[in-house]
């Protein structure tokens, strides 16, 4: 254990971590009740891509994915309002479409398995000093922007129609928070790995609509949730030798379960 | 503003104007050519059947459709041009069937919309808390400011939707079949709450139903619609005048139905 806090690695993880956990909790609620749960799901696969090219190209892969993957969310965007489709059937494409080019390219070129397996899997105990700035500005820029149209946000969620009346720009709002989702997705890739990058936008919020009577409760509790799953997971993939995606998600869904049987007691803190 | 709507603003006091506005859905007919004004003051009930126009009217009104023909105004401003939304307070059909499971408190509901974009939060940026509380008053629920709004009944949340209305202090209402889903005591309630909004507060109230029978004694016009406007004048002529005749062989109700 002492051995453990000791580590540069261990503490770079875990404040990466934490930023991670911010932007996850915060977002994932208004994902959640905006009926979007599946779009970081969808966008680790367009991730995916711009990671795969990063890698062929040999430059800055982390910063190649955000670049495509803020173009896979404009490209859902204009699908979804040129396009006559239905529900998340933009994504679906986008998606497919991302996963993909993402196999294409990796099958052109021999010898990335391995650092292209740490974005699959997450690989968080491998996160450099410079990683960790970039999550911190990443997380800085979602909690800044979700705290200027917080309560646009809010109204818009709840009534979208009379927040239009009211003059809330809906249509950029939309946007901003796919554009927010892209950028958390590719936050969370050397996290948590692409495939499991969407249970953090997903679950702690849930979690947190189980128990929590108002909106800004809903906010804390799923924050906490997203905290307390990346901290623990952490140091259960430490002691268990375990892969520590896999126990933060573990974590998440206990929270999760939890809150589920304990829904009738709502919070009172 | 040209002179002439300059007139209209300060004379006549009109708050909203319909002029020769037509709308499809697709190629099909929606409204033709309706011109109608609403004067401060007014409460309007726009009545006619199932698929008459009503709701698409009135989304017309406040800017959520534009018309295929014809021009919109509000205070006198083309809506095109029109910025000042708080001045307007608008409750869509079924807005009580929200998310049942949405974690909003009632103070949440109508501290979004009070901080919903800076002109209004800025307008509205002293005592937010007792701006909230008043309205509360208003609608009589200022009890339940702490509570989260899916415990409420469907009258109570009907009236903490007016509340989120009347926070931003607007002129004029307008409303789309507003108790749709609230029983018949809450409804009656709920009217007459609208009925002292008018009279005490003189908001000019416009209201989208299909049972004019329950809002009889309170309103003052009535505008009656089957993709034209068949009837828009004085309530008490639209009772005398053969309009409703016509209306009752449609099957149209003039009186609420009691079950």
């Amino acid at each position: 254990m002492t051995e453990l806090l000791a580590s540069g690695i261990f503490w770079r993880a875990l404040v990466a971590g934490l930023f991670l956990a911010l932007a996850c909790g915060l977002l994932g609620v208004f994902l959640v009740l905006r009926k979007e749960a599946m779009i970081g799901h969808g966008l680790s696969h367009v991730a995916f891509s711009g990671l795969a090219l990063g890698f062929l190209l040999n430059f800055m892969p982390l910063a190649v994915s955000l670049a495509v993957c803020l173009l896979g969310a404009i490209l859902i965007l204009e699908i979804r309002e040129h396009g006559s489709l239905y529900g998340d059937t933009a994504l679906g494409i986008i998606s497919s479409a991302g996963l993909a080019l993402g196999i294409l390219l990796v099958s052109m070129k021999r010898g990335f398995g391995v650092e292209l397996m740490s974005f699959l899997f997450g690989d968080i105990l491998a996160i450099s000093l410079g990683e960790v700035w970039f999550s911190a500005v990443l997380a800085l820029v979602v909690v800044i922007l979700l705290r200027i149209n917080y309560h646009a946000l809010i109204f818009m969620t709840f009534d979208r129609e009379t927040a239009l009346v009211s003059g809330v720009r809906v249509k950029q709002l939309d946007r901003m928070m796919v554009l927010l989702t892209a950028m958390t997705v590719v936050l969370g890739l050397k996290l948590v790995g692409i495939l499991l990058v969407s249970a953090l936008l997903v679950i702690p919020a849930s979690a947190a609509l189980q128990v929590a009577p108002n909106f800004k409760k809903t906010l804390l509790s799923s924050t906490l949730f997203s905290f307390i799953s990346i901290i623990s997971g952490i140091f259960l993939s430490y002691w268990l030798d375990t892969p520590a995606a896999a126990m933060i998600v573990f974590v998440s869904l206990v929270l999760f379960v939890g809150t589920l049987t304990g829904k009738k007691k709502k919070m009172s803190f | 503003m040209s002179a002439e709507e300059g007139v209209i603003m300060t004379v006549q006091e009109e708050i909203i104007r319909v002029k020769e506005v037509s709308f499809y859905y697709d190629s099909i007919p929606a409204l033709e050519d309706i011109n109608l004004s609403v004067v401060r003051g007014d409460f309007l009930a726009i009545i006619g059947p199932n698929g008459s126009g009503k709701t698409t009217l009135l989304k017309l009104m406040v800017g959520l459709l534009k018309p295929a023909s014809g021009q919109i105004f509000l205070f006198g401003q083309e809506i095109e041009n029109f910025r000042d939304w708080h001045r307007i307070g608008y409750i869509q059909q079924k807005a009580i069937n929200f998310d049942p499971h949405f974690p909003i408190s009632v103070e949440e509901v109508i501290s979004s919309s009070l901080n919903s974009n800076p002109k209004i939060r800025n307008k509205f940026k002293s005592n937010q808390k007792q701006r909230i509380m008043d309205s509360l008053a208003t609608v009589g629920l200022e009890k339940l400011i702490d509570r989260p709004i899916n415990t409420l009944s469907g009258g109570q949340q009907q009236r903490v939707l007016i509340a989120r209305a009347l926070v931003t202090e607007p002129e004029i209402l307008l409303l789309d079949e507003p108790t749709t889903g609230v029983d018949l005591k809450a409804q009656e309630e709920f009217y007459d709450l609208l009925g002292r909004l008018n009279r005490e507060y003189h908001l000019t109230i416009v209201l989208v139903t299909h049972d004019f029978g329950i809002v009889n004694r309170h309103v003052n016009k009535v505008a009656c619609l089957n993709q034209k406007l068949v009837y828009h004048g004085q309530h008490e002529e639209f009772c005398s005048s053969s309009v409703v005749q016509e209306f009752l062989k449609g099957g149209h109700h003039l009186v609420s139905h009691r079950h």
